[in-house]
């Protein structure tokens, strides 16, 4: 492995671990939010329970997101340190904003998670909802920055130079309301079909129905309405993309050949050498209709990019079907739940949760496929169209080991997490459950 | 507009010093506690800095984030020639605030507290140190853009007698105020007396190396002294920082919980001004005596413009937001300290 190629890896290994803690982080103060209200106003400790269980999940997660979000603000210049020299005063808008937001958001929590019968309970509600908005803004705000990269505005490029920098044209680039819109979303579909998973298996388990049945619910009104909008938003940066990156376009679409009509390839295995998909479903016009609106129209194929600009395409096409398809799924899921919540013997059915409980990884598969398609396909570039990633790239030699270190660190986290919540959903019933099925023995 | 985004930058290293010191500081006394005490200590420890752990370390991340956008020049040299400490001192703090989390929220209390403790000291020692290397680094000359061995790029940039007894002192400095900070939460006066002999530990650890940083500087031809004493804030800096120790001891001995404290982040303030005025504007000092200066190597002006501008009206809704913070959880605190 090279150090480009490590560097790469190890950029791409803490965005992806981050990214999952960083969703939680932005949405579960919301469900909490909910379920906080339904207790302050029906008085019901179920309620109070569940939020309180909740927000001891979260603590763990905020703390993981924290470091891992730290770690990345000097990853940045760890690794790429040229890119960070002259795209710093550019980009750093919205980095310098989201200071403020993590700020507000860390002050919120620590009233949130401390304030238990401490203060007013709207006010102690309240923070609980800043937690959340601050976390989203934060989010959407961290997203212009990589916006940016794909399609960089605020300065002019003169000789290899950058001037006439303007920092907030630059926040406000073409890219950042589609990526911002379509990852706030995709925040809230993977994070509540997560959770509705998680409390799914539980209700088939027949521990504690009411508690996990009410966190059932929440979690999956918020995934199911979310889920519904996701494929309509990102139609609408399939659009974006087109314009501003006819490369990544033609790479997520393995489509070779620039084509008036072009067929929507679903699928298949993506042949470099002969420049065609091989075993794929072709739906004729519907790319043309997809990229531009119009069955007719012409989609630059990957023919009119030179070879050293092309993105790696069976990555990014095999990565672009996979968020597309768990999408789909997603999307018919949230429609059955929908109607589920008419017809209340489906909602009671045992296929419900079933359904719920195999769909548990879906949403943060997309996310993860999601970065990916946007992120190798911009390769080569760094900036696009400006700053090659290889001239990013720090002078450092043995990257390497920097990247086997930090695979090792997050394995081992990842690891700790999981068991960790593993051990607070165990011991929901001793803590939380007040009904007359509680476990007499506490083990 | 520079001068608002300088102001802004030190001060949030001060605070990261103060209040993240203090932090890490709590595992270092936790680190040198005997196995008798250290339950209680502990308890002591989440109730003090539980609510305002998240806080503390934002700081951090501000330094950071003003560096890459105000100053891209600065921030890009240091994280090439000082890469291997930032990553061990990332390593750090990954590890120190998930283990500080884990502990407290594991839902059953078995051996695994053992591990999170053991992360935690540990990790609560050897992040402070490498902060102190690597501040140690940047005004230590050793930075060399003209060196062509990987060793002298990268390791000896960082690795020599001055970088390693700041980092020494760094440590020190967050146990001293640690323990001061922990005097005013002790939950009873025996509590309150061993955790007074903390505090003359520390100091005597503290001064201990502080020489110890002298000694180095000599050894390795940096001409701290004159930096520190031969200009007039420097040594009145100096000579306020004893004479608030001297004054912050007569305190101790009475109930007053806040005056010590202040004092103690008045005496930090005092040493941080004593080294960096002299070579100010000059952020980073690199061999052969040239300098990175905060004043050169800014960014473009509308940049600035707009990141002060972002400070600013940032503070307008952290700052009171903050206060509110410490304010609420110090006086329920105090509450019921007198209750008991
Ligand atoms: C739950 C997650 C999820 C789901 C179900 C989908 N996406 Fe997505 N997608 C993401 C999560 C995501 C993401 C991880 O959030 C990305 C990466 C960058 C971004 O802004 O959003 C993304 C990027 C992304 C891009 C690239 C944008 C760019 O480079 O600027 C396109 C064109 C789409 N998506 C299109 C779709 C379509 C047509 C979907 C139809 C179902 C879809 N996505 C479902
Ligand atoms: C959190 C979600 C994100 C994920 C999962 C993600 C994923 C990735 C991946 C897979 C790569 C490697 C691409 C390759 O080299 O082939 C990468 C590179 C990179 N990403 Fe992201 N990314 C995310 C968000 C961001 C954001 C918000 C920024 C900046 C503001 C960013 C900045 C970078 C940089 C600087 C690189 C290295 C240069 C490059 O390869 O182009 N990423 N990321
Ligand atoms: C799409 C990409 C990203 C999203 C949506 C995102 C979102 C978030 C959110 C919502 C949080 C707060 C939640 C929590 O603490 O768990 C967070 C934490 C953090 N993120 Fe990210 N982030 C992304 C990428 C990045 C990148 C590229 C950087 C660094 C340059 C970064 C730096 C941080 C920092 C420093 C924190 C800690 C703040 C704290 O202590 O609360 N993030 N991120």
């Amino acid at each position: 492995m090279n150090d480009l190629l490590a560097a790469r890896s190890q950029m791409a290994l803490s965005l992806g671990f981050h990214i999952i803690f960083a969703c939680v982080g932005m949405v579960m103060p919301f469900f909490m939010a909910v379920s906080h209200y339904q207790w302050i106003k029906t008085k019901n400790d179920v309620y109070k329970n569940l939020t309180k269980a909740w927000s001891k999940g979260v603590a763990i997660f905020f703390a993981t997101g924290a470091v891992s979000g730290t770690v990345l603000s000097f990853e940045l210049g760890l690794l790429w340190p040229t890119f960070m020299k002259h795209a710093g005063p550019i980009f750093g808008m919205p980095f310098s904003l989201e200071g403020t937001a993590f700020f507000i958001e860390a002050i919120a929590l620590g009233f949130f998670l401390y304030g238990w019968d401490r203060f007013n309970k709207w006010f102690h509600w309240l923070t609980g909802v800043v937690v959340g908005v601050s976390g989203l803004a934060s989010g959407i705000l961290v997203v212009s920055a990589n916006a940016w990269m794909n399609s960089p505005a605020g300065f002019d490029f003169v000789d290899g130079e950058y001037r006439n920098i303007d920092p907030i044209k630059a926040m406000f680039n073409d890219a950042w309301f589609s990526q911002a819109l379509h990852m706030s979303l995709a925040a809230f579909v993977a994070t509540g079909f997560a959770v509705a998973g998680v409390h799914a298996i539980l209700i088939l388990q027949k521990k504690n129905v009411v508690f996990h049945s009410k966190a059932f619910k929440i979690a999956a009104i918020f995934a199911a309405v979310a889920a519904v909008l996701q494929p309509i938003s990102g139609d609408f940066s399939a659009k974006d993309v087109a314009v501003r990156q006819p490369a990544k376009l033609a790479a997520m679409e393995a489509h070779f050949h620039t084509q008036k009509s072009a067929p929507l390839i679903v699928g298949g295995i993506p042949d470099m050498q002969k420049k065609k998909v091989n075993f794929a479903i072709e739906l004729p016009g519907m790319l043309s209709f997809l990229a531009h609106g119009d069955f007719e129209s012409e989609v630059k194929g990957l023919d009119t990019i030179p070879e050293q600009d092309q993105p790696p395409v069976p990555i990014v096409h095999y990565a672009f079907q996979i968020m597309v398809g768990c999408g789909v799924i997603m999307f018919l899921i949230s429609l059955i739940f929908f109607i589920a919540l008419l017809k209340k013997h489906w909602f009671y059915s045992r296929w419900l949760p079933r359904i719920f409980a195999i769909a548990l990884p879906l949403g943060f598969i997309a996310v993860e496929a999601g970065w990916t398609v946007t992120e190798v396909g911009r390769q080569p570039w760094i900036i696009q169209g400006i700053m090659r990633t290889a001239d990013a790239v720090t002078p450092m030699p043995g990257i390497v080991w920097s990247f086997y270190t930090f695979t090792f660190v997050y394995i081992s986290l990842s690891a700790v997490v999981i068991f960790l919540l593993y051990r607070q959903i165990k011991m929901v019933p001793f803590i939380y459950d007040t009904s007359e099925n509680r476990p007499i023995t506490k083990s | 507009m520079e001068y608002v985004v300088i102001t802004y930058l030190y001060l949030a290293i001060l605070l990261y010093v103060v209040l993240g010191g203090a932090d890490f500081g709590a595992g270092i006394i936790e680190l040198f506690t005997s196995q008798r005490n250290i339950g209680q200590t502990r308890r002591t420890l989440y109730h003090a800095i539980g609510p305002i752990w998240e806080a503390n370390h934002m700081w951090l991340i501000i330094v950071i984030v003003i560096l890459f956008v105000g100053f891209p020049l600065i921030y890009s040299e240091l994280s090439i020639y000082l890469h291997i400490p930032l990553l061990i001192m990332l390593m750090g703090i990954i590890a120190r605030g998930t283990a500080f989390v884990f502990r407290h929220y594991d839902a059953v209390k078995d051996d695994m507290q053992e591990l999170y403790n053991k992360v935690f000291v540990w990790s609560s020692f050897i992040t402070p140190f490498f902060l102190g290397v690597i501040a140690g680094s940047t005004i230590s000359g050793h930075i060399n853009r003209e060196s062509n061995t990987y060793l002298e790029t990268y390791i000896f940039s960082w690795l020599n007698w001055f970088s390693l007894s700041v980092g020494l002192f760094t440590v020190a400095l967050c146990g001293f105020l640690a323990s001061v900070y922990l005097v005013g939460e002790a939950e009873s006066e025996n509590d309150r007396m061993r955790f007074v002999h903390k505090v003359r530990q520390m100091n005597v650890i503290a001064i201990g190396s502080g020489v110890l940083v002298f000694v180095a500087a000599v050894v390795d031809e940096i001409p701290l002294l004159t930096w520190v004493f031969a200009e007039p804030v420097g040594l009145a800096a100096v000579i306020a920082a004893s004479g608030s120790l001297l004054f912050m001891w007569q305190w101790m001995k009475t109930q007053n919980m806040m005056g010590p404290r202040v004092l103690a982040g008045f005496q930090v303030t005092m040493i941080l001004l004593a080294i960096s005025y002299s070579h100010f504007p000059n952020f980073v000092i690199l061999h052969g005596g040239d300098a990175l200066s905060l004043l050169e190597h800014t960014a473009p002006p509308k940049t600035m413009q707009a990141l002060a501008l972002a400070l600013l009206t940032g503070s307008v809704f952290i700052l009171p937001a903050l206060f509110y913070l410490y304010y609420s959880f110090k006086k329920k605190d105090s509450e019921s300290y007198t209750e008991r």
